[in-house]
């Protein structure tokens, strides 16, 4: 645990101070349907086109849940270390807007789907537990479309009524790493699970801040702002950094804190506010008169539970254990379900420990610069898998294996196809080596004739000798016994 | 064939099944019955030309192999048809049109029936008079100066009145069994989830339930049986096999034991209500019926617990008219919030609007545990008082209503003593159970009064076969002058 050594704070005229943060996620919930209707959920289709009776509210329409939304929402759950309640309920948010075409969300209040749970993270001084409040299945909103006309606002219903999964956390994050931290192994685990596919550019995973600060080393809690629909991880963090700053200034001042919902403004980098406590809506919470109670059978969550996928910290476990990887080559490598993947793959073929380095160098380096995610990589893992091999069997030395790689990179050919066809396969034959050291060291008499005498550095002279001659295609090894024992001679 | 449209239902699907008669013959004569009650102002929406084309259609190709052969029906104007406004008797759709059709008109059309037109109601289902119409109020074709009741009365108006040789109503509070007895015709509530609301012009969701409003006791079976069905879009639709209503009615209802509320009499309720509650007594004794004394202990609590329940679901489901999407929009206002203020001011009347009002509040932050969550409390009180009497009886008899139906104008104001109209009808409702009115008498003025019957859960088929006793014993006849066509 870290809470007690967090060692994030903000620095004020008198006081170091803690900044505690809660998250609402929302995830948008991977399913072919609505959570209400059958519209499709695909994203990117022309406004308007995935849209029922139901999603947009005509007279007499009613809602059915979307059995697979559900277990998703149980899927989830069950990855979240959970409590999965048998026993749900769907209510009513009420409120007016546009691209609300019910006049209502259909969301669940006093209960929800998922009870607690908890997520661990790896900091860099050790895992963090951070606990889960609760999930909640509801219905996505509309699109209001404000730039498209100067004086009329569009409204896109393709969105509305699209099954999200808010996940609401525990007030235990402690740091804008933390954060990042956090948002990037729920993602984790819920594209492990094939229940969200997290893509924030897209909007199918957004967040409400919860921010507050208190001295470091007090107990209670300080008054909090929400910071609305902050969509990526890094104007999270520069959000919850503005805004941190912003409210240890004004309690320092001698001011108060309100408790209101503020906006993040990217452009100015700065927090400013939306509504108070004393505006906040109203929003009229009922159960659903049009939807029965969910109750979901023990069995059905026990077999979800048995048809889970392995997830990203029993995969850490079981790569320590199995591939002897340090906990840090573990955390990176299982990070994403199809970096795991590609290395279970790479390492299966080829040996686990280089597999390891050559992803966590070379290949993470490269598709870095790329801006390649693993699974646009050039570079297949079996093709890597047989580069580790050509290393391992001595075919190649790991400075030849370097230009293979970028050959690679650029053709995306067979590695064994790249060595036969450059002639870059190394010379690993005792007795041509012999030869050619032989040449070298009748050519260099004065230089041995040193070495004998005592110069013991000039052992580095001839290596570099037979590399030369050999165009860095002797097998290292087995030139420097060759060298070592005819300078004996 | 003359005046086939004081046949009943039942008598005119035979002579269609017979070949006696043709649909055309049946459907024109219903129109010009249809043309000649305007003043009754029973139709919001006639579709006479689709009707005679359907007509003909059924004629060419007759199919008689369904329950409601070539029977043209107008409906309550809140079932959405395909094609054909839907009002919901509100400005707010006076230009809504709906490209889809519900499950219950659907159904009735699947049984060879087809539309006549749309019938009046109170607006958004809200009222007891039908008075709170954008469309103008139903006049009963009993007496040109009395209501019809509400919030079916277009529906009841059009059955009394042979401008169509059934109907379908929705009752949320008693919008089929209040009208039912102010015109002397049958009227069903079935049990919470056995008609689908898909498709129906929601008012309360948890209490909606549309069902047949008929002139006799064989007829409601019939419609019932055709209108009724488990429908996976309607998440409270009950998923069971569908009854043969019609083909098992039966007289027999010996050894039934009919329960007597003593919580159903009000202060000045007229004196010819207890008499007809106790000659319907007399009769079941006489069928072979016992009569037991029950209490329903909470009944005084369903009206306030109702008006709050109701409203609150209301103020919900009616956000959606908003003028975005379809409906009235009022082109007043200079940004969202403005157009959302205008159009709801201008497209919904005082009743609705009061409701949406009362429906806000007791859902409001502070009021919430106050009023809507005890209300939710005492209707599982309610519900609990009906399930331990259903331990001793079968069915239970009630007035249909206080009164007989009123004068025009006389409640319109006082909104209160409208509601109390709905006394003896809400309790059913909150608890979920299936109720007929079946018409008993007539009051002093020569108005018809109903007897209740209200029944187990899914209990349709012995409501109806109590009342297929009584009717015959009751021998009721309205006598109708058709002072409208003079």
């Amino acid at each position: 645990m870290t809470k007690e050594n967090n060692n994030y704070f903000i620095k004020g005229k008198k006081d170091n101070w803690e900044v505690v943060i809660g998250l609402e996620v929302h995830a948008q919930v991977l399913s072919n349907s609505k959570l209400f209707s059958g519209s499709s959920t695909k994203f990117g289709a022309n406004p308007n086109t995935q849209v029922s009776l139901i999603d947009s509210a005509f007279p007499g329409m009613l809602p059915v849940i979307n059995e697979e939304c559900v277990k998703q929402a149980v899927r989830t759950g069950l990855g979240l270390n959970a409590k999965i309640n048998n026993y749900s309920v769907f209510d009513r948010k009420n409120y007016f807007y546009a691209d609300l075409p019910q006049g209502y969300q259909i969301s669940q209040y006093k209960n929800p789907i998922v009870g607690e749970g908890k997520v661990l993270l790896d900091m860099p001084n050790g895992s963090k537990e951070v606990g889960i409040e609760r999930l909640h299945l509801e219905q996505d909103a509309g699109k209001s479309i404000h730039d498209m006309d100067p004086s009329s606002t569009y409204v896109d219903l393709n969105r509305s009524g699209i099954a999200l999964m808010e996940i609401v956390s525990k007030p235990d994050l402690r740091s804008p790493d933390e954060v990042n931290a956090y948002i990037k192994k729920l993602r984790s685990i819920m594209r492990y699970l094939g229940t969200c596919d997290g893509n924030m550019q897209e909007g199918s995973l957004r967040a409400d801040v919860n921010v507050s600060v208190r001295k470091v080393g007090d107990k209670d809690f300080g008054t909090r702002c929400e910071i609305k629909n902050v969509n990526s991880i890094k104007f999270m963090q520069m959000a919850i950094e503005y805004e941190a700053k912003r409210q240890v200034e004004l309690i320092e001042s001698g001011e108060k804190i309100d408790q209101e919902t503020r906006l993040f403004d990217t452009k100015k980098n700065e927090t400013r506010s939306m509504r108070s406590k004393e505006d906040a809506h109203d929003y009229r919470y009922f159960p659903d008169p049009d939807l029965l109670p969910l109750n979901i059978d023990q069995k059905i969550i026990d077999d979800l539970k048995k048809s889970l996928p392995e997830l990203p910290d029993q995969k850490k476990e079981r790569f320590i254990k199995d591939y002897n990887l340090s906990a840090y080559e573990a955390n990176v490598l299982v990070s994403e379900k199809e970096i795991s993947n590609y290395y279970e793959e790479v390492a299966k073929q080829s040996d686990k420990k280089l597999a390891a380095t050559w992803m966590m160098g070379d290949l993470f380096a490269m598709l870095n610069d790329k801006g390649l995610s693993i699974s646009q990589s050039p570079i297949s893992s079996s093709n890597l898998a047989e580069l580790i091999q050509s290393i391992k069997s001595g075919e190649i030395s790991g400075r030849i294996a370097k230009e293979v790689f970028e050959i690679m990179i650029e053709t995306g050919d067979n590695p064994k196809k790249i060595i036969e066809s450059k002639g870059m396969k190394q010379q690993s034959d005792p007795k041509e080596l012999e030869k050619m050291i032989n040449e070298i060291l009748e050519q260099n008499k004065d230089k041995v004739d040193q070495y004998k005498s005592g110069k013991d550095k000039l052992f580095g002279f001839f290596v570099g000798q037979v590399m030369k001659v050999s165009g860095g295609k002797a097998n290292p090894q087995l030139a420097n016994d060759i060298l070592k024992k005819l300078l004996k001679a | 064939m003359s005046n086939l449209s004081d046949k009943t239902l039942t008598e005119l699907v035979g002579l269609i099944k017979s070949k006696q008669i043709k649909s055309e013959e049946l459907t024109s004569e219903f129109i010009t019955n249809g043309q000649k009650g305007k003043k009754l102002n029973a139709y919001i929406t006639e579709s006479f030309d689709i009707a005679k084309d359907k007509a003909k259609q059924f004629d060419i190709k007759p199919n008689f192999d369904c329950l409601l052969p070539g029977v043209p029906l107008a409906v309550k104007d809140l079932f959405c048809t395909n094609g054909v406004k839907t009002t919901a008797g509100s400005k707010m759709l006076e230009n809504f049109i709906p490209n889809y059709e519900s499950t219950v008109t659907t159904n009735l059309w699947n049984e060879g029936a087809f539309l006549l037109g749309k019938l009046n109601c109170d607006e958004y289902a809200m009222g007891s008079s039908n008075e709170t119409s954008f469309y103008g109020n139903v006049i009963n074709p009993l007496e040109d100066k009395v209501v019809p009741g509400g919030s079916s009365g277009g529906s009841a108006a059009a059955v009394c009145a042979n401008l169509t040789p059934a109907t379908i109503g929705t009752d949320t509070g008693g919008s089929i069994r209040q009208p039912a007895s102010f015109t002397g015709t049958v009227g069903l509530k079935p049990t919470y989830g056995l008609c689908s609301r898909w498709g129906i012009v929601a008012f309360a969701s948890s209490l909606d339930q549309a069902g047949p409003m008929t002139k006799t006791v064989s007829d409601c079976a019939l419609m019932l049986e055709a209108m009724c069905g488990f429908d996976p879009k309607d998440s409270t639709s009950i998923d069971k096999k569908k009854e043969n209503y019609s083909k098992n009615l039966n007289k027999n209802i010996k050894g039934l034991k009919i329960g007597i509320p003593k919580e159903y009499r009000v202060d000045g309720m007229p004196n010819e209500i207890e008499t007809l509650w106790e000659e319907g007594k007399k009769i079941l004794k006489n069928e072979g019926a016992e009569i037991i004394d029950i209490s329903l202990p909470h009944t005084e609590y369903a009206l306030p617990t109702y008006y709050i329940v109701a409203p609150a679901e209301a103020s919900s489901n009616l956000a959606r008219y908003d003028g975005v999407r379809y409906g009235f929009r009022s082109n007043k206002g200079n940004n969202l919030i403005e157009m959302y203020e205008n159009t709801r001011s201008e497209g919904f009347g005082d009743e609705v609007k009061r409701r949406i009002l009362i429906g806000t509040y007791v859902l409001s932050s502070g009021y919430y545990d106050a009023y809507y969550l005890k209300a939710q409390k005492v209707r599982q009180l309610i519900k609990k008082d009906f399930d331990d009497s259903f331990k001793k009886v079968d069915a239970i008899l009630t007035p249909s209503a206080p009164s007989s139906a009123f004068k025009i104008g006389e409640k319109k104001d006082d909104p209160i003593s409208m509601y109390l109209n709905d006394v003896f009808t809400v309790p059913v409702n909150l608890a979920g159970l299936p109720a007929m009115s079946i018409p008993a008498g007539l009051d002093k003025n020569k108005l018809p009064l109903g007897l209740q019957l209200i029944g187990k859960p899914l209990a349709e088929q012995t409501l109806l076969n109590i009342a297929f006793s009584m009717e015959e014993k009751i021998n009721f006849k309205l006598n109708i002058n058709k002072w409208w066509e003079k």
